[in-house]
């Protein structure tokens, strides 16, 4: 019988990702409801070193497959490695990050293991032996708790939604072949264009302040960009500063951008339609500023202030340095 | 070139959902109904690159009678035929179910690229363009914002976190398509009248030859959590309702 709970570790230029310890400590968390082990996949070429730090989240065998052809990251190198790791071992539940990474491989794994999964999840527990998943749909606007009938139980996991936590195991390593063929491969990674400005992704942020189409124009983020630094997080944007070309579209929150979950969200010069919810609304804090006092964004927030932008973001900038 | 492009049909983004009260799904009343915002990009991309090599685009849609519509529009924008699978056993079905009765569908036409949209908006599951690459033996490229095709060759711009992959992969590959992608093209009214006349087979889950396998499925909605009644921080002085903030963004919500 299907047993154990597994992930499938992430890692990026020789470290491993938070998004893997949130995953980890999740799965203990299940496993421990269960009565049974967390086993992690860790797959890359040189990877094994980091094997003992996912065990410090939880993990009590790390299935460690190095093969030149696992770096970097392609679905079909990692989706056939999983498969076969999960073939022989036979796992209950299988969870993955929604991350980037997290969010192709998990998909093309549920075509791969014919299972189902319940993806992008703000909760998983355990109901009666199975997992139970609860997921937003509808952008946000419903939620759905998600049964798998197939084997294993997968899920994969919002980021910076599930908290990581450090339960000082030693884990054991298992070594395994990933059994590529490598020329049979079909999809090579040819370049990797890396974010010159370093700026932390909005979806792993946990602050974030936001500008919409109340800034006016682009050179008016650099009251935005203060603020951001100065409290450790990110800037991000509406659809109409994207699409007005002040802001690339990495930037964009909401239905057609990113679902970002930060423990602070300041929207600043955004009206709060009802799309761009769809991308903040699981955000931990809003706080609004917004020179309309009907502004919809102030119906979501949990601090609002209603008053011209560009008085109030120096200010809080200000303030902030006073105590920070 | 022998070009497929997938499209949902959903509630418009603007749509007010509710939760039936037993929550065994959503009431459907009163629903404007779309094509995915993804799926516009899909066909566009698959729109651009008929243009390009020549060819034919097949929109293929797993829905009920009311996807009709959404299917017009795509042939309306430009397609030039579709397919419509309509079997009651699949509304609402899951990712595997759903990329299955798609694979069924596709595996008899000729194919050399496949377009999906990254995510459809009602169920937000992400996982079709996937499952429907890995039932046709195809490679996948998700989630891309550009495409390069130059013979049997795709190369795809794919942004992660804080950087972008350049992908390549051999065709034929599925394709999901986020914004950035394209500006999808409205149909023209010449391009609505034609596309009355352009052919749209409609078949079920038996004329594919498919048993619905359904390996997942929503045990019950509910409405989203209320969020407790925000403050809104009332004064004159811009710099004093700003401390006020910072104060209680460190003592109340301690996220600074
Ligand atoms: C299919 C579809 C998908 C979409 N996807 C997205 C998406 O992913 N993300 C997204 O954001 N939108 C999305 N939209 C667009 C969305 O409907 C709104 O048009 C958009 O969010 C508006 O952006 P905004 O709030 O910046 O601009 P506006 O709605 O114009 O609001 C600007 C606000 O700034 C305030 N303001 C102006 N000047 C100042 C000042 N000096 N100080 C303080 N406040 C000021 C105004 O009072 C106003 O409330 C989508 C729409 C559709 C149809
Ligand atoms: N019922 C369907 N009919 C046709 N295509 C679909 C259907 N469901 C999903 N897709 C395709 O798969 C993509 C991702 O959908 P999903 O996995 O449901 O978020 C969509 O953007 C469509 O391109």
């Amino acid at each position: 019988m299907a047993k154990g709970v597994w992930i499938v570790a992430e890692h990026r230029d020789g470290a491993l990702r938070k998004i893997s310890f949130e995953i980890a400590s999740t799965a203990r968390k299940l496993a421990d409801e269960l009565g049974d082990e967390v086993c992690a996949v860790l797959l890359g070429s040189g990877v094994e070193g980091m094997a003992p730090e996912l065990a410090k989240y939880g993990v009590d065998k790390v299935f460690v497959a190095e093969d030149a052809a696992l770096e970097p990251y392609t679905t079909d190198a990692y989706a056939a490695a999983v498969a076969k790791a999960v073939k022989e071992n036979d796992p209950a539940i299988l969870l993955l990050g929604a991350s980037v990474q997290g969010k192709d491989l998990s998909s093309r794994l549920v075509g791969k293991l014919a299972t189902g999964m319940a993806s992008d999840c703000t909760d998983v527990k355990i109901d009666g032996g199975k997992l139970l998943a609860t997921r937003p749909m509808y952008a946000g606007k419903a939620f759905g708790d998600v049964v798998v009938s197939g084997s294993p139980q997968m899920a994969s996991l919002r980021p910076n939604v599930f908290p990581a936590v450090e339960n000082g195991k030693a884990g054991e390593v298992v070594k395994f072949d990933a059994g590529l063929d490598a020329g049979a491969l079909k999809t090579k990674v040819l370049e990797v264009q890396k974010d010159a400005s370093g700026k932390i992704d909005l979806t792993e942020a946990d602050i974030i302040v936001s500008g919409g189409r109340g800034m006016k124009g682009p050179e008016g983020y650099g009251v935005l960009e203060e603020l951001a630094s100065l409290l450790g997080g990110t800037v991000g944007a509406s659809r109409a500063a994207v699409d007005a070309g002040w802001r690339p579209q990495s930037d964009q929150v909401g239905q057609t951008g990113k679902v970002v979950s930060p423990n602070l969200y300041i929207a600043c010069g955004i009206s709060g339609a009802i799309q761009h919810l769809a991308g903040m609304s699981s955000s931990k804090y809003i706080v609004a500023i917004n020179k309309d006092p009907d502004a919809p964004i102030f119906a979501r927030a949990d601090y609002g202030v209603v008053e011209d932008l560009f008085k109030v973001v120096p200010e809080l900038t200000a303030a902030a340095k006073k105590i920070l | 070139m022998n070009i497929v492009a997938c499209v949902k049909q959903v509630p418009d983004t603007e749509a007010l959902i509710k939760v039936k009260p037993d929550g065994s799904g959503i009431d459907e009343g009163g629903i404007k109904w779309v094509m995915s915002p993804y799926d516009e990009f899909g066909v566009e991309e698959a729109l651009k690159t008929k243009e390009k090599f020549g060819g034919e685009v097949t929109i293929v849609s797993v829905g009920p009678a009311r996807t009709m519509e959404t299917i017009r529009t795509a042939l309306a924008m430009g397609a030039e035929k579709a397919i419509h699978i309509d079997d009651p056993a699949l509304y609402n079905a899951d990712a595997y179910a759903t990329a299955s009765a798609l694979a069924a569908a596709i595996k008899d036409i000729p194919h050399d690229i496949i377009f999906c949209g990254m995510r459809a908006i009602d169920d937000d599951s992400g996982q079709v363009g996937s499952v429907l690459a890995e039932l046709l033996g195809l490679p996948q490229v998700t989630v891309i914002t550009k495409l390069d095709i130059e013979g049997q060759t795709a190369k795809a711009i794919k942004p992660i976190e804080g950087a972008q992959l350049l992908i390549e992969t051999s065709l034929p590959c599925v394709i999901t398509a986020q914004k950035g992608l394209n500006e999808p093209r409205y149909a023209s009214l010449p391009g609505i009248m034609k596309a009355k006349k352009k052919p749209v087979e409609v078949k079920n889950a038996g004329d594919l030859g498919l048993a619905v396998d359904q390996k997942s499925a929503v045990a019950k909605m509910s409405p989203p959590p209320a969020r407790p009644p925000g403050k809104i921080i009332q004064g004159d002085d811009p710099a004093a309702k700003a401390a006020e903030v910072i104060r209680l963004l460190r003592e109340e919500a301690k996220v600074i």
